[in-house]
């Protein structure tokens, strides 16, 4: 922790305590009196509202599955036992639902601000690698959960992901078959997703105590990417941050209400309302919104394993980020050059998640056709190939070189002095917000 | 570590049984680990009673000519078709064709029961379960990410790597058939 505990308890009771467990003294530290940079802006409250996000699904996950039945004869029915049936089951499906994908979304603008930032630099690699852990394991309870009301977008999803793992030379058929606990989707490997979507949010939990942990080792980072030199440059934590996160959160709750209560369905797809069927499999298979950026690298990939490993090389690359970016300067905002490959890279997630929702062979235009018929022009294929391309060229190429040969501008001298220059807060807060 | 057990041995003593001590103790408490965590992992593989339902027995009086009936085994689908002549043909003439998995036609079914041609309906990419009739060979088609089959369950254009898988199955008679 920075500096020096001003905690004084105040009571005979904290006092006793304080000398034996002292919790509230670390919670005052870190919650209360905790210095962060003053410049802090409304990307910085995504953190907040993650930790929202977690608690909100570990409480209605929690609630579900105590109507919720693991078999594949029981599963379907009982989620929609919970749907019409469960006092306030709709409610606490939908929240549960919806929530998960609210928990991407605030976890990808909280990577993209990170990106940006460049909040994974030195001494932060850490901080930023137990971000990505935590990601990774979102993803496998995201997945997992989605696979339990048993319609058929979950059986088949499970199907096409845990074939991936298939890809493999030599062990990827034990590797399936350990995996389904059996030679195919099936009971087993409901139950035991169950299981395990049950226990993966509170590994989230331990590793965010490691997230929040570095990041009080390491401090805050900040818009500016300077570090915070003098106490002029920062404010307590309470009330100036948490009255901010809170004022974000109510915003985020609002959009959340929106989908839960308007748009419920909004994020699913409608043939999870059939009963799984081993034996047919929907005509178009799509995995969640949050997936399709990664599911267009794999399909980007003509062979099996290379898809497959390209795929989870697009995740694995985020690990060694901070090694790759050769740049001095932290911010963006004082980088021109960079961000205007970032804005290419934030766009070619969004073109990647667009590919992955679409049909390989659809054209995304389309110039001719040949004499047999077939068109002329870019299908997805193609466009996803090439965002595949600037993907992992932004990390390998961009990152390393562009650090060498860039001029940034000037970099303030402190946080209150990148305030005070009025222009280029201007700037920053144009490109930035 | 050569250097402190020099220390504290007796002079004569010879230090190498020390570190033969720290192997062995090393060596055992790998081999306990690795006997408590091995049941904890193996008891994710298909148990017994799965293992079990390995096979079923099919009337195959109940598939007409160039019709398929799909049935589960394993939790898998299995193609039980019955091949036109038509369908044979097409199959034996691309015997020598350009193939990714290259097999020929007579491999495919059992010896003198061309017209019937049983498969995994588990296409061999991801694992959805492909569609007679669609695709360019005649034979199979995979919505999901577009792989096409011929009449022998060959894979001939898209992303996966091999044929149809076939199962092990015998004919008990000319109208029954056990699969596994």
């Amino acid at each position: 922790m920075s500096g020096h505990s001003t905690y004084e308890p105040k009571t005979g009771f904290t006092r006793w305590l304080d000398t034996r467990l002292p919790i509230v003294r670390l919670g005052y530290d870190s919650f209360v009196d905790y210095p962060t940079p003053k410049n802090l802006n409304y990307w910085y409250t995504f953190g907040g509202i993650l930790s929202l996000c977690l608690m909100t699904q570990i409480v209605t996950g929690l609630i579900l599955a105590m109507h919720y039945v693991p078999h594949v004869d029981h599963a379907f029915n009982s989620v929609e036992h919970i749907m019409r049936d469960v006092n306030h089951g709709w409610l606490l499906r939908y929240v549960h639902a919806n929530g998960a994908s609210m928990f991407l979304f605030a976890v990808y603008m909280h990577m993209f601000r990170g990106l940006y930032y460049g909040s994974y630099k030195a001494p932060r690699e850490v901080l930023w690698i137990l971000g990505c852990v935590i990601y990774l394991l979102m993803m496998a309870t995201a997945f997992m959960g989605y696979v339990l009301p048993w319609g058929q977008m979950s059986f088949h999803g499970a199907v096409v992901i845990t074939n991936l793992l298939g890809a493999f030379p030599v062990i990827g058929e034990s590797i399936t078959t350990w995996l389904w606990g059996g030679f195919a989707v099936d009971n087993p490997t409901l139950n035991r997703f169950f299981s395990l979507h049950f226990l993966m949010p509170f590994m989230i939990a331990g590793v965010v105590i490691l997230h929040v942990w570095a990041l009080h080792v390491a401090g805050q980072n900040n818009p500016s990417g300077i570090e915070p030199k003098s106490k002029e440059d920062t404010v307590s934590f309470t009330p100036y941050a948490t009255v901010k996160d809170g004022f974000a959160m109510v915003l985020f709750l609002i959009l959340f209400s929106v989908f839960v209560f308007f748009q419920p369905n909004a994020m699913g797809h409608a043939d999870n309302y059939i009963p799984a069927n081993p034996l047919v499999t929907p005509s178009h298979i799509v995995p969640e919104w949050y997936f399709l950026p990664f599911y267009a690298i794999l399909r980007a990939v003509p062979d099996k394993l290379g898809g497959a490993l390209l795929m989870f090389g697009a995740i694995g690359v985020l690990f060694v980020l901070p090694w790759l970016d050769t740049s001095k300067v932290r911010s963006l905002r004082y980088r021109p050059t960079a961000r205007v490959f970032f804005f290419l890279f934030v766009l070619t997630c969004l073109i990647l998640g667009w590919c992955g929702g679409e049909l390989p062979d659809n054209m995304v235009f389309q110039v001719g056709s040949t004499a047999s018929g077939d068109p002329i022009g870019l299908n997805f294929v193609w466009l996803s190939r090439i965002a595949a391309a600037y993907y992992f060229s932004y990390f390998l190429i961009v990152m390393p070189v562009l650090g060498l040969v860039e001029t940034p501008d000037a970099v303030p001298d402190s946080i209150t002095a990148s305030i005070m220059n009025h222009s280029a807060e201007k700037k920053g807060l144009a490109y930035a917000g | 570590m050569a250097d402190t057990v020099g220390e504290i041995t007796p002079a004569g003593e010879d230090p190498s049984r020390r570190d033969f001590i720290y192997l062995a103790t090393m060596a055992a408490a790998v081999g306990a680990v690795g006997s408590v965590v091995w049941p904890l992992v193996d008891q994710m593989n298909p148990s017994g009673d799965m293992l079990a339902l390995a096979s079923l027995e099919f009337d195959l009086s109940k598939v007409a000519d160039g019709s398929e009936v799909t049935i589960k085994w394993r939790g898998k689908p299995v193609f039980i078709r019955k091949r036109t002549p038509a369908e044979i043909a097409k199959a034996k003439a691309d015997d020598n064709a350009d193939l990714k998995d290259p097999a020929k036609d007579a491999d495919r079914h059992k010896p003198g029961k061309a017209e019937w041609l049983i498969l995994i309906g588990s296409c061999t990419h991801l694992g959805c379960v492909p569609t007679f009739g669609g695709g360019d060979w005649g034979g199979w088609f995979c919505p999901c990410h577009g792989s096409h089959y011929d009449t022998a369950g060959r894979i001939r254009k898209g992303p996966a790597p091999k044929n149809l898988a076939l199962p092990q199955y015998a004919f008990l008679s000319d109208t029954k058939v056990k699969i596994g």
